[in-house]
């Protein structure tokens, strides 16, 4: 049985297509809106991590459960991994000071690194970091495994660096990651805000444009408010979305979006 | 917020001219000032800081945006690093703003932001390397390369998200000054940029100064 979901449902039922055939499954195009068989799915509860490497053509969709997730998230180039997302060149080559659909995430080597190819959130942000140690302690208190067992009372930042760790990276491998999920605004004078929102069942959909090591946490965001630890579960549903096509919205969503894609396609002979 | 500082630049201990589109770095030891003076105006400075003792622990933009909830630097910042620690401290400045969020110019970023012909140009990650590739002293490589500050430069973000390079706000004789809290070292590429107008489309010398005390 094949599977595909549409922009409002995601099947619960993952049924696991490897059988298929590599090359019938790669001539999927995206045309921006996920279609696609799905590969495999999983729920990632509140403050857990995960990295894995998402190939060229494959996407994943990120659904935020029960509203009020936050996955901070960051990106290497599965080959060179001194090659990673650069929060700067990404926000500047689009005018942008947030993520959300057609926006595209670009390497310190001006390649598309991903797509944003749907989003029913609406704004991610990426300046504001991910939450340490210190804050998680100073915010909601220390607790160890030793009273708490397996509640994931862990910093982003330790969550990513175990991930990290599992790759051969360590903390000179850091960068600004996204946290998706988060809506932070400023005012006139630069101030910062983070908006919650506690919508259940929201999505983004991220196309990886290159083989990319994804490492993520599900801890809270840095701005998440004193005695308000309750860190969300996320759904993370991955499908073969096929390479960007000529019309792709990302690809053609601003000028420079269409030069990474040059950039990429040379790093990748097409 | 705008503070003069009472420092006489004949007392200064270092006194250096870093030529326009060239890189600088040096060691600043805890509880020196260090000044950069914009002497032409409207020149970026791209500047990185590093642990002088563990250079693993460097400046971080985003840490230093998440401590003080604000995207723009100025007097007051602390100039966080990675392990969450103060790095130095903005104690004068008559320019107003500095930028944390725009980055370095690389040859790769120029063709995807210009055009694909705007690779072959002078730009800041390339002074950046140059550095560390003739640094003996710390280890370091490109993965050292992190998101620096861009002193002098004009980065604007709107309440609904939007983000642009503008024409900077200094001029000559502008400086922004700083107390270390840490040994620290200093990486600078005065930026040769001129595709944009974050150096007026011509780039321009800087002055920096050390002193022993504040």
């Amino acid at each position: 049985m094949t599977l595909y979901f549409s922009v409002s449902s995601v099947p619960s039922v993952v049924q696991d297509l490897r059988t298929y055939s590599k090359g019938l499954l790669m001539q999927v195009v995206s045309k921006g809106v996920p279609a696609g068989p799905v590969l495999w799915e999983e729920t990632l509860p509140g403050g857990a991590h995960w990295s894995g490497v998402m190939r060229r053509g494959t996407a994943l969709r990120f659904t935020d459960i029960e509203g009020g997730a936050n996955v901070s998230a960051l990106f290497w180039n599965f080959e060179e991994k001194s090659e990673r997302y650069n929060m700067p060149d990404t926000l500047k080559a689009q005018h942008t000071a947030y993520l959300t659909r057609g926006h595209c995430g670009f390497s310190d080597m001006g390649r598309v690194m991903f797509s944003i190819v749907d989003d029913s959130a609406g704004w991610h942000d990426t300046v504001c970091g991910v939450i340490d140690d210190a804050t998680m302690t100073e915010r909601f208190g220390a607790k160890r495994f030793q009273e708490n067992r397996n509640a994931m009372h862990r910093s982003g930042r330790e969550g990513l660096l175990k991930e990290m760790g599992r790759w051969g990276l360590g903390k000179r491998d850091l960068h600004a990651n996204v946290n998706f999920f988060s809506k932070v605004v400023t005012d006139a004078g630069g101030n910062l805000s983070l908006q919650p929102s506690r919508t259940p069942g929201v999505h983004v959909d991220v196309r990886f444009d290159m083989d990319v090591l994804l490492a993520v946490s599900c801890a809270p965001h840095p701005f998440v408010e004193q005695g308000t630890y309750g860190p969300k579960p996320v759904k993370i549903t991955a499908w073969r979305a096929g390479i960007a096509a000529a019309d792709d919205h990302c690809r053609n969503f601003r000028g420079e979006n269409q030069r990474a894609f040059i950039n990429t396609a040379r790093y990748f002979a097409d | 917020m705008l503070v003069e500082s009472k420092l006489d630049p004949k007392t200064a201990v270092v006194t250096e001219i870093c030529a326009a589109g060239e890189p600088w770095m040096r060691e600043i030891r805890k509880g020196q000032v260090f000044r950069i003076l914009d002497l032409e105006g409207n020149q970026a400075v791209d500047t990185l800081f590093y642990n002088a003792s563990d250079p693993e622990e460097r400046y971080s933009a985003i840490d230093t945006i998440q401590r003080q909830r604000n995207l723009y630097l100025g007097v007051g910042t602390r100039l966080m690093s990675t392990e969450g620690r103060a790095m130095l401290t903005i104690v004068a400045d008559n320019c107003g703003r500095h930028d944390t969020l725009g980055g370095a110019c690389a040859q790769e970023s120029n063709t995807v932001r210009y055009s694909l012909d705007k690779r072959f140009m002078h730009a800041c990650r390339d002074n950046f390397m140059s550095a560390i590739q003739h640094d003996h002293d710390h280890g370091m490589n490109k993965r050292d390369i992190t998101h620096n500050i861009n002193f002098f430069m004009n980065v604007p973000v709107t309440p609904e998200g939007g983000l642009t390079f503008e024409d900077g706000i200094s001029a000559p004789g502008k400086y922004v000054e700083m107390r270390a809290e840490m040994d620290v070292i200093c990486l600078i590429s005065n930026c040769p940029q001129l595709n944009n107008p974050c150096n007026a489309y011509n780039p321009t010398p800087i002055r920096l100064l050390i002193w022993d005390q504040g």
